[in-house]
């Protein structure tokens, strides 16, 4: 699976991917966050829209880079998830750590 | 069938038998003169009852599982060596023999060493190879738990199989049993660690045929097999979410204190000298009110990554306000000092220079500086983090809590609903320490490991297991409280026939119409369970390590709840040195010594003093059973290590 970064305002990095993450494509989310955090660009989004499903291994490497952005000083934070998305969330009390924002374009408006 | 039916009958013999002896000996029995043995030695009988209790309850269920089904053919599997110090050679025959599996796989190679000759071999074989990175530098590395944990980070694969470095697979390992996790819910399937270098006799009893048989059988009927460290297959996501779970519970525990300790810290900030700064105090105010907001998102179960954010960024605007005030006065102390220059003789650019720096110096160090009254604030709430910046990895799949990851490990999984397997057939071959110290060591370990799991999470405490699960842990953590019931088994013998004291007070007949059908059943259920497995060898370790056990439980205590090191040991795999190693067995050589002594004094009491017989007889032979189960220590200490020619 592949990831996209888009800019949005205030120097804000999206990024988003399609389909399953999870143990194989977990290492590539990590890789896309590390990418924009070297690039200076520390509040992050990850767009969960169009994640259809993932597992424990996806739910890691989005805690790797909450943990990542929160080192260079920034946040990472997570949009727009799908039901199975919210379920595993839930299911694993990740959702006591991360919030999930309506849309990228919001999480950081606060 | 029947033979399940035959060994519930006999356990419920032994129990209903062992319940009435016991009974017998606390409220008819016992010899109130002689209290201080007396008390001891029925207490190691209770000890004992509920010993074989558990055993009972493990074999109530035994059984043999039928044939799992074929494997998802696209089912990914990682295969991992751990290795920390073993001899290249070594690994790397467990190493190709992994590669050679045949079922499709990864191979790759732990080195917790960080060895460059190790490095070099499993490039040579094409086979991965992973070590520690930077992030573990300065922080916990939770030995094997930390090397595997490192790993899960670095692959990708659906199931795991761990082997340790002297375990080498068997080719069809993983065709035979990845089957099991067809059932969704299976996370770990279990196979028996057999080793292929032990003589005759088998004289450091390095192999556990009834552990590796009837008990994992026992507790895989109650859904309670336990992950043993290696031979072993897991299932990935199983072990992420142990990890993601507890890595919030972690998060949790640790915000909800460091913020209790916080407004501790602002309290004492508040009659610093620098408080009474107008500027430092709304500071303080500040701080002090992010802190309450923050409390008081987390009882409204507010996301943590939320709350800690906005209490940063609130402290962090707090600083920069108080830093504001500092560079003021600093002005303000530069521009006196200029004004006095200027009253004076006119200075230099230079000059000007090192005065600034000293009156900078000054003021960084003054015990008024405002930002002095916040550093302990910040260093507070520094701690409140989410990435757990203690630990390497935020998340730690395989447990940390104790120095056998294993058993802690599989404890979690069942607590959080999933099942295990132990599968009963022999897909590797192990190599067992050859010398009776690296053995020592090895028991020292597992002990240490596994008592340190019943101190820190309790398994009957665990409420999201089913009791039986529970009790499956507990009779294991039961079983390493051996040593103290066996001193008490080596010394009342000693004590009657030396000083004539009995700690049972009872006719002869009363005795032994109780105890002799306990004493029959409980080994015909031994013989039973066992299934022609030889346990003779194990029963002795049992008792003639009672030193080892002992400081086991001791060291164990002393780590939990005072925080001592432990003095982790990784067992050398080859053979550490020549010659009998009398040192290791001092405590057991004193206590053959006594049993000996006894043994010749009741002798000259019974046939020069005409003493009671039958109780005299009694203690004779009780001691002459203690010294044959000791005797095992003599062959072990001058074992020679294994010659294959022998067997």
């Amino acid at each position: 699976m592949e990831f996209r970064t888009t800019l949005l305002e205030d120097n804000i990095a999206a990024i988003s991917g399609e389909g399953r993450l999870n143990m194989v494509s977990a290492a590539a989310l990590r890789e896309a966050v590390g990418e924009v955090i070297t690039q200076d660009r520390i509040r992050v989004v990850v767009d969960l829209s169009g994640i259809e499903f993932m597992d424990s291994s996806g739910l890691g490497a989005l805690i790797g880079c909450l943990k990542t952005a929160r080192q260079a000083g920034g946040d990472l934070r997570i949009a727009a998830p799908s039901k199975q998305v919210t379920m595993v969330l839930q299911l694993s009390n990740l959702d006591r750590v991360l919030k999930s924002y309506d849309s990228a374009e919001v999480a950081y408006r606060d | 069938m029947t033979r399940l039916f035959v060994l519930r009958v006999v356990v419920l013999l032994t129990v209903v038998l062992g319940i009435n002896y016991v009974t017998w000996r606390w409220f008819f029995s016992l010899n109130w003169d002689a209290w201080w043995i007396a008390i001891p030695l029925v207490a190691a009988e209770t000890y004992s009852l509920i010993d074989v209790t558990l055993f009972g309850l493990t074999m109530w269920r035994a059984r043999t599982r039928p044939l799992p089904p074929p494997p998802s053919e696209d089912a990914t599997v990682d295969v991992f060596i751990t290795t920390y110090n073993e001899p290249i050679d070594l690994v790397m025959a467990t190493a190709i023999a992994a590669k050679n599996i045949t079922f499709p796989h990864t191979t790759w190679i732990l080195d917790d060493g960080a060895r460059d000759e190790m490095r070099l071999a499993a490039e040579n074989a094409s086979l991965g190879y992973i070590t520690r990175g930077d992030e573990w530098l300065d922080r916990p590395r939770h030995a094997k738990a930390g090397n595997i944990n490192n790993a899960l980070m670095a692959t990708s694969g659906e199931y795991l199989l761990i082997l340790d470095a002297d375990q080498i697979p068997r080719p069809s390992i993983l065709d035979n049993t990845l089957g099991y996790f067809t059932d969704d819910k299976v996370a770990l399937v279990q196979t028996p660690q057999v080793f292929s270098n032990v003589a005759t006799g088998d004289p450091l009893g390095s192999q556990a045929p009834l552990f590796y048989g009837p008990i994992q059988q026992g507790k895989d009927g109650w859904n309670a097999a336990f992950f043993c460290g290696s031979n072993a297959i897991l299932r990935r996501d199983a072990l992420m979410q142990l990890g993601i779970v507890g890595y919030v519970r972690e998060l949790d525990r640790s915000i909800v204190t460091a913020l209790r300790s916080a407004t501790r810290v602002v309290q004492k900030s508040r009659s610093h000298p620098a408080a009474k700064n107008p500027a430092v105090a709304e500071a303080l105010d500040a701080v002090s009110e992010a802190i309450d907001t923050a409390k008081d998102q987390i009882k409204k179960n507010a996301p943590f990554a939320e709350i800690t954010y906005d209490l940063h960024r609130r402290v962090d605007e707090a600083t920069m306000s108080i830093v504001a005030v500092d560079i003021a006065s600093l002005d303000e102390d530069l521009r006196e000092i200029r004004a006095l220059a200027e009253g004076g003789v006119g200075m230099s650019p230079d000059e000007y220079l090192v005065d600034v720096q000293t009156s900078l110096t000054a003021l960084a160090t003054r015990e008024l500086s405002p930002l002095n009254a916040l550093e302990a604030v910040q260093a507070a709430l520094r701690s409140i983090a989410i990435d757990r910046p203690d630990e390497a990895q935020p998340v730690m799949p395989l447990a940390t809590i104790s120095v056998t990851e294993d058993m802690a490990t599989s404890m979690r999984l069942h607590g959080l609903g999933w099942k295990s397997v132990y599968h009963h057939e022999l897909l590797a071959d192990g190599l067992a320490p050859e010398d009776a110290g690296t053995m020592l060591t090895q028991r020292l370990r597992w002990a240490q490991g596994t008592m340190q799991v019943f101190l820190r999470e309790n398994p009957l405490l665990q409420k999201k297991m089913a009791v039986p699960q529970r009790l499956m842990y507990f009779a294991t953590m039961w079983s390493y409280l051996s040593g103290y019931a066996a001193v008490v088994y080596f010394a009342a013998p000693v004590i009657f026939l030396v000083l004539g004291i009995l700690p049972v007070s009872s006719e002869v007949f009363d005795f032994f119409i109780r105890f002799i059908p306990f004493f029959l059943i409980n080994q015909l259920l031994f013989l039973i369970a066992a299934k022609g497995a030889p346990t003779w060898r194990g029963q002795q370790y049992s008792l003639a390590l009672f030193p080892v056990w002992i400081n086991a439980c001791t060291t164990a205590f002393h780590n939990v709840v005072l925080g001592t090191p432990l003095g982790f040991a990784v067992t050398p795999k080859t053979r550490q040195n020549t010659g009998p190693q009398w040192n290791l067995i001092k405590i057991q050589l004193v206590v053959m010594g006594l049993l000996v002594l006894a043994v010749i004094i009741g002798v000259i009491r019974l046939f020069v003093n005409g003493a009671e017989p039958i109780g005299t007889g009694v203690n004779i032979a009780w001691a002459i059973y203690d010294l044959f189960v000791l005797s095992v220590l003599f062959r072990a200490t001058t074992f020679a290590g294994f010659d294959p020619k022998e067997t």
